[in-house]
């Protein structure tokens, strides 16, 4: 069986990549393939860094509060492109109120400041689709 | 045979009181170390000061090499700049809100503007979706920076804009604001932070690659000389490699070196150290390690004095001494039980206070979750002005000065940063350091370490991994809808009708070809600011010339 593939990717025009790069490597040592796309990156770029990379699973660290924008229209061009089970992840400053909606497009995971890297991983072999 | 060697008061203390007291009580920890992994002694005697000449080394406030401060009278002259960040919306909302922080007793102003501005896009480009207004204040164009400073006498306070790859842009529109309103540039006085290596290793908000972007910095220097010359032209910042994951020494190094940097190229374009380098100050974050911190302060006065007189030969005093603005840490707020972080930012700014800083911004108790609502800022700028008026410590000056564990730790810093500047030196400057990702390769190691050392619980965050609390009610936040993109959108569009578009496009190709040569941007840059041309606008013929900056990235 081949190692879960993650593409980890930094959205719109922020550049604190402190938590991307870290949750990269923390994710790389539990044993993950981890591409780690750089900063502002289009949703249409990382659809394609997923494709290309036959990625299982898309990590995106937002903290700027363009989520409503950017997760909405990745979604969109996943299903598109039939990548719909690939698995979707957000960490970042996410207010509350925002969760049920990100949800409710199909985002199965969203992480809050604070939340130890351990659970994520455990989240992601939880809910990633068996790699094939 | 063996020389004997007389027993020091450290050791004699070790043996006849420690050593049965650790017998019957041992310590909670084999080591004890500070949140940047520095490991730190039980006990500071004289002892540890073999290595520190008090009258060279520490020396007298006011007087080099500044260990101690750079006033003479601490803050029994005057208190820090209580100077609270603040943008977000439209220049309308920002507006409302410096109004508001200045009748609470503000004493400067400082702009946060938004993703778009900072990264020289304007708000109808594909990248600007979500981002207008989220994180600071949107400024477009000279229509903008009017209403943001409306009814604000800018020849009457200080203001502090955290603006970097389009520093030159938005520094120029402020000046026109200014004489529009008929400030003198002459006395007019404010700081940008115009730091772009602070970004490449950092904070990620750059446009052109490394070398025009250091000629637009030494072109602003060159332009306040003559025309502005009470302007901070540069906040070599330490903040946001701080808030990267850098450990307190790693910040004061690469912060310094980077300082160094901006001197040798201001040299190198021709200008006097003791006229430009007067201008230059300083950003620190003000991090939890309450001893490290302060160390951190004294030890970067001392260094720069040293490296301004003897590296640079500057002659003036106002060449050594450091100043500095400090802002406590962001990253150390936590979303869970956020009332904690009140306490946290106090201790914090209580360390920036004690170490000598020049201005403070507090945060607020809210910002792990959203920008500040208006309550959340003003309880922040109280807590300063409880440390300032009720705790006392403003009375003496430098009041840790000749603590055995302050000037351990302090000479400690120095000694750090010293070797840091050697390797970096070696690699041939800071320029070509940040080219082979050195200190970025540095931050990611020491932020991914700092993570497993929470994880393992070695570092306990209150809230976090140790006394958490599940049923948490959650506090009001400041929701930024998505209103002020569509007012920014619109204001930009009546623009591009009601203004001169020959002029405008006169102005952008004067600033193109003088990106060619080796002139001075600024007078080009205000011709476009006066024209209305747009930030986005004014990038993009930049970009047009030298094109953008791609890092490489490294996990």
């Amino acid at each position: 069986m081949r190692k879960l593939r993650v593409v980890i990717a930094k959205p719109g025009l922020d550049g604190h990549d402190r938590g991307a790069k870290v949750i990269a490597r923390a994710l790389r040592d539990a044993g993950m393939e981890v591409i780690y796309t750089g900063l502002r990156q289009t949703p249409e770029q990382i659809v394609s860094a997923a494709l290309q990379e036959d990625a299982d699973v898309i990590g995106l660290s937002i903290l700027s509060g363009a989520h409503n924008h950017i997760a909405p229209r990745l979604m969109d061009l996943l299903k598109e492109k039939g990548l719909d089970d690939v698995l979707v992840v957000i960490g970042g400053i996410i207010p509350n109120a925002d969760i049920p909606k990100l949800k409710s497009i199909g985002v199965k995971g969203v992480f809050l400041p604070g939340t130890p890297m351990q659970d994520i991983v455990t989240f992601i072999n939880a809910h990633a689709r068996a790699p094939v | 045979m063996p020389r004997t060697v007389a027993e020091t008061a450290k050791q004699r203390w070790e043996r006849e009181t420690l050593g049965p007291a650790l017998k019957h009580s041992p310590e909670r920890g084999a080591s004890f170390t500070t949140i940047s992994g520095r490991p730190i002694e039980r006990l500071y005697t004289e002892d540890d000061l073999h290595d520190v000449d008090p009258a060279r080394d520490i020396a007298q406030p006011g007087e080099f090499p500044y260990t101690r401060g750079i006033h003479p009278t601490g803050y029994r002259g005057k208190l820090w700049t209580m100077r609270q960040f603040a943008g977000f919306g439209t220049p309308e909302d920002t507006n409302a809100r410096y109004k508001a922080l200045l009748a609470a007793g503000s004493t400067g102003l400082s702009v946060a503007f938004d993703l778009p501005t900072l990264m020289g896009r304007d708000p109808d480009h594909e990248l600007s979706l979500g981002e207008v207004g989220k994180c600071g204040v949107n400024v477009t164009s000279l229509a903008d920076m009017e209403t943001l400073f409306d009814g604000i006498r800018l020849g009457d306070l200080t203001t502090s804009m955290t603006i970097n790859s389009p520093a030159a842009m938005i520094f120029a529109m402020y000046l026109v604001v200014a004489e529009r309103q008929g400030a003198d540039w002459k006395t007019l006085s404010g700081t940008i932070q115009n730091d772009i290596l602070k970004e490449f290793i950092a904070q990620k908000e750059y446009i052109f690659p490394p070398r025009p972007s250091m000629r637009i910095i030494t072109d602003i220097f060159g332009f306040c000389a003559r025309e502005a010359p009470r302007w901070n032209t540069i906040s070599v910042s330490g903040y946001h490699i701080r808030e990267a994951g850098a450990t307190a020494l790693q910040e004061l190094a690469f912060t310094l070196r980077d300082g160094l940097e901006y001197v040798q190229w201001g040299v190198d374009a021709g200008l006097d150290v003791d006229i430009f380098v007067p201008r230059m100050s300083f950003f620190f974050n003000a991090h939890s390690d309450f001893f490290e911190e302060i160390a951190k302060y004294r030890a970067a006065r001392k260094i720069w004095a040293a490296a301004m007189r003897d590296r640079f030969g500057a002659k003036s005093e106002r060449s050594w001494k450091l100043r500095f603005h400090s802002q406590t840490a962001g990253v150390s707020l936590t979303a869970q039980q956020p009332y904690n972080n009140v306490v946290r930012t106090a201790l914090q700014a209580l360390s920036a206070v004690l170490g000598g800083t020049n201005s403070l911004h507090t945060n607020s108790l809210d910002e792990a979750l959203a920008l500040p609502t208006a309550e959340a800022a003003t309880l922040a700028l109280r807590t300063q002005q409880i440390i300032a008026h009720e705790s006392g410590v403003t009375n003496a000056v430098d009041p840790l000065g000749g603590s055995y564990f302050v000037e351990r730790l302090t000479k400690d810093m120095e000694d750090g940063a010293l070797a840091y500047f050697e390797a970096i030196d070696n690699m041939g400057g800071m320029v070509e350091a940040i080219e082979r990702g050195f200190p970025q390769k540095e931050i990611a190691e020491s932020a991914y370490r700092f993570q497993q050392a929470v994880e393992r619980k070695e570092k306990v965050i209150v809230g976090v991994n140790d006394y958490v609390q599940t049923d948490e009610a959650p506090i009001e936040i400041l929701y930024i809808d998505e209103s002020a993109a569509e007012a920014q959108l619109a204001k930009l569009e009546r623009l591009q009708k009601t203004r001169n578009a020959d002029a405008v496009n006169r102005s952008l190709d004067a600033l193109r070809a003088a990106a060619r040569t080796t002139a001075n941007l600024m007078p080009p840059i205000l011709d476009a600011v006066r024209a209305y041309a747009t930030v986005g606008e004014m990038c993009n013929a930049l970009r047009e010339v030298w094109g953008e900056y791609e890092e490489v990235p490294v996990i």
